[in-house]
């Protein structure tokens, strides 16, 4: 059995980490929140030029060959960054939308009953008309409510599933690097079991969503995405609620980083495919 | 990342396949629980045919890969388990192999392997739970001899074992950890007493066993005097990575089973429920994959399980109650009756949070472990 990263994953994985710790590492995150709804072209570019949203097509094509293993690792590590945009629409529109693989065209997509980044998109896939802004929860996610969601496409599922995997490991280490280091009492913090147990099943829910992602990534099977999809949301969504709760009081600063992570959590908890639908969809296969 | 299998691994596959649908069929019906000489011939017998057929020593020669193949077939194929073997098989026969002498090894492992003795574990106490190196069985030396007084708790298959593997405490004044010695000890010796312990499932799976001035040759120790606390740890390894691969089959198949149950009596049109078992489904398919991962992690690291074994139990002992719960769900009232398929299952999934390293004991592991939080208290 040789379920594990090869050492080609691993290199493409510390090479979309370091490339986004380079780009938009944590001053830039903030210079985003402190800007909403603006888009960083120049940044969106230098993903299109990295091969972010041609990752997936034919080489003949002008893409990078690989395939979703790939794919899963590259969008775990920008859901791990917070990085904005409509990251998994462009990503599916680069076969069909001029400009998209290169990251001169920003796509966005109807999901869920919800559109990210209606405003800065350059294209919209799917029927936004009669699109109402809201005030989105998550400042680096602008949101458009549209009448009627339609149905999900199993490959954003997947790749919202492997963003939510990069918040569940981020705000696993975030929990343990507080408790570390954090005294009170005279000692660390993360001494005192209760926060020992809060950290240890931070790890237990990340690791077992990275298993159910993965492993959807090699099979591709909607049973397997739909799984991969509700571990990894209870586990982006629950983390980041126990690292707020690990950080205490700072936990509930806007400074701190912690919330930032929840309200993207939430955000892409929403895309279709999750909750009820991803349920549902595993209890229809059951009952076959 | 791979899921697919050579040619070796399928070639395996298929072998198992072919001669359990071959022999399960000749097997006599299985003992009652309450049986224990029936389960033991039974055991022992399933032991001997697996011997002659060339996969007795599937837990302990073979990759973790072939081993799992091995647990996932025969639980799919209904074979029976591995029952009144498990400590022989996984514990202390895995000891004696890496720990023994020539002269032990050839003693003890051929029995083992051939299905004609039964080992039992005598390793926690009545004081000694979770905190095991506090173990207060006393062993003092007599000439060529150990004289063990002290009782042991929680050993299974006691009253029909020929042996336990023993942890004594041979210096008292050395630190905790040091002063743990491991014994063979045969259980029909003078002055070993078996008193049955009934569960809360009102089954005695389990047993104490009472040891008064018992005289154990010092030719049945196993490593060096005052080290069997190392010498267990090696045994204790051997417990996880592949340990739940057959459960966890089981409990996919359970899953099937509920779904079945509940559109026969009309539960199914509940959202609630159905929603639960969908998401147990999501559950118990990410466990199998997190099996898989682990199994892998423990092949490309020579055989010895990672650190996965942890966060796996924790998550399946947690998930397998849920089962259980569920189960209830779609039973309603008839979830109180005993005779009700499940019901009993329920009862004996309340030990998996406890048994083998309590789920907090497994947490603060771990956090110290893995990720590296100061030690607590």
């Amino acid at each position: 059995m040789r379920f594990r990263l090869t050492d080609d994953q691993r290199a493409l994985r510390a090479g979309v980490r370091d490339l986004l710790e380079r780009r938009f590492g944590r001053e830039a995150l903030r210079a985003a929140v402190a800007v909403p709804g603006r888009l960083d072209r120049a940044l969106w570019r230098t993903l299109g030029e990295a091969g972010f949203f041609a990752l997936r097509l034919p080489e003949a094509d002008g893409g990078v060959g690989l395939g979703l293993p790939e794919a899963v690792l590259a969008f775990e590590e920008a859901g791990r960054a917070l990085l904005p945009g409509p990251l998994v629409a462009t990503h599916l529109a680069a076969g069909g939308v001029p400009g998209a693989a290169r990251g001169e065209t920003v796509v966005a997509a109807v999901d869920g009953g919800l559109v990210e980044w209606l405003e800065a998109a350059d294209v919209v896939h799917g029927d936004a008309s009669g699109a109402v802004p809201l005030r989105s929860v998550d400042p680096l996610t602008p949101l458009h409510r549209v009448p009627a969601p339609g149905p999900p496409d199993p490959v954003a599922v997947l790749l919202t599933a492997a963003e939510q995997l990069g918040t569940a490991g981020r705000v696993c280490e975030l929990a343990v690097q507080h408790a570390r280091t954090r005294e009170q009492f005279g000692r660390p913090v993360g001494a005192f079991q209760a926060v020992q147990h809060l950290c240890a099943d931070l790890l237990v829910r990340a690791e077992t969503a990275r298993a159910a992602v993965y492993a959807a990534a090699v099979t591709a099977d909607p049973a397997d995405i739909a799984a991969a999809r509700l571990l990894a949301d209870e586990a982006a969504v629950r983390g980041a609620r126990d690292c707020l709760q690990v950080h205490g009081g700072m936990g509930f600063t806007w400074e701190a980083d912690v919330h930032l992570h929840l309200k993207r959590a939430w955000v892409r908890a929403r895309r279709a495919g999750g909750s009820a639908e991803g349920e549902e969809l595993l209890a229809a296969a059951l009952a076959r | 990342m791979d899921l697919s299998r050579t040619p070796e691994e399928e070639e395996f596959r298929t072998r198992l396949r072919t001669w359990l649908a071959a022999v399960l069929p000749t097997l006599p019906a299985r003992p009652s629980p309450d049986d224990w000489p029936g389960r033991r011939a039974y055991d022992l017998r399933w032991q001997r045919m697996l011997y002659d057929a060339g996969y007795a020593d599937v837990h302990w020669d073979a990759s973790p890969t072939v081993r799992m193949i091995f647990l996932e077939e025969t639980e799919r194929a209904g074979a029976p388990y591995v029952g009144a073997n498990f400590v022989g098989l996984l514990h202390a026969g895995p000891t004696i192999a890496a720990e023994g002498t020539a002269d032990q090894r050839a003693r003890w492992l051929p029995p083992i392997l051939r299905g004609e003795q039964v080992w039992c574990q005598g390793f926690s106490e009545p004081d000694a739970g979770s905190d095991l190196a506090s173990l207060r069985t006393r062993a003092r030396r007599d000439g060529d001899h150990y004289v063990v007084t002290g009782s042991k708790i929680w050993t299974s298959h006691a009253e029909v074992a020929d042996w336990c593997e023993l942890l004594v405490r041979t210096d008292p004044a050395a630190p905790r950890h040091r002063g743990i010695t491991w014994l063979a000890l045969p259980m029909d010796a003078e002055g070993v007493t078996v008193r049955p312990l009934r569960t809360l499932a009102g089954s005695a799976e389990f047993a104490e066993v009472f040891l008064d001035e018992v005289r154990v040759p010092v030719a049945n120790r196993v490593g060096e005097e005052n080290d069997g606390w190392r010498v267990t740890m090696v045994t204790l390894s051997f417990e996880r990575g592949t340990a739940f691969v057959g459960e966890v089959v089981a409990c996919r198949r359970v899953l099937g089973e509920l779904a079945s149950a509940a559109r026969e009596n009309g539960r199914w049109d509940d959202p609630v429920l159905r929603r639960r078992l969908g998401r147990l489904d999501a559950e118990f398919r990410a466990l199998w994959r997190l099996t898989q991962w682990n199994v892998s992690e423990a092949e490309a690291n020579g055989g010895v399980p990672g650190v996965g074994g942890s966060v796996f139990k924790l998550r399946y002992s947690h998930a397998r109650q849920e089962l259980y719960d569920a189960a209830a769900e779609v039973l309603g009232p008839d979830c109180l009756d005993l005779d009700r398929p499940w019901v009993l299952d329920r009862l004996s999934s309340l030990s998996y949070t406890i048994a083998a390293g309590t789920s907090q004991i497994q947490r603060g592991i771990v956090a110290e472990r893995i990720l590296g939080l100061p030690r607590g208290r």
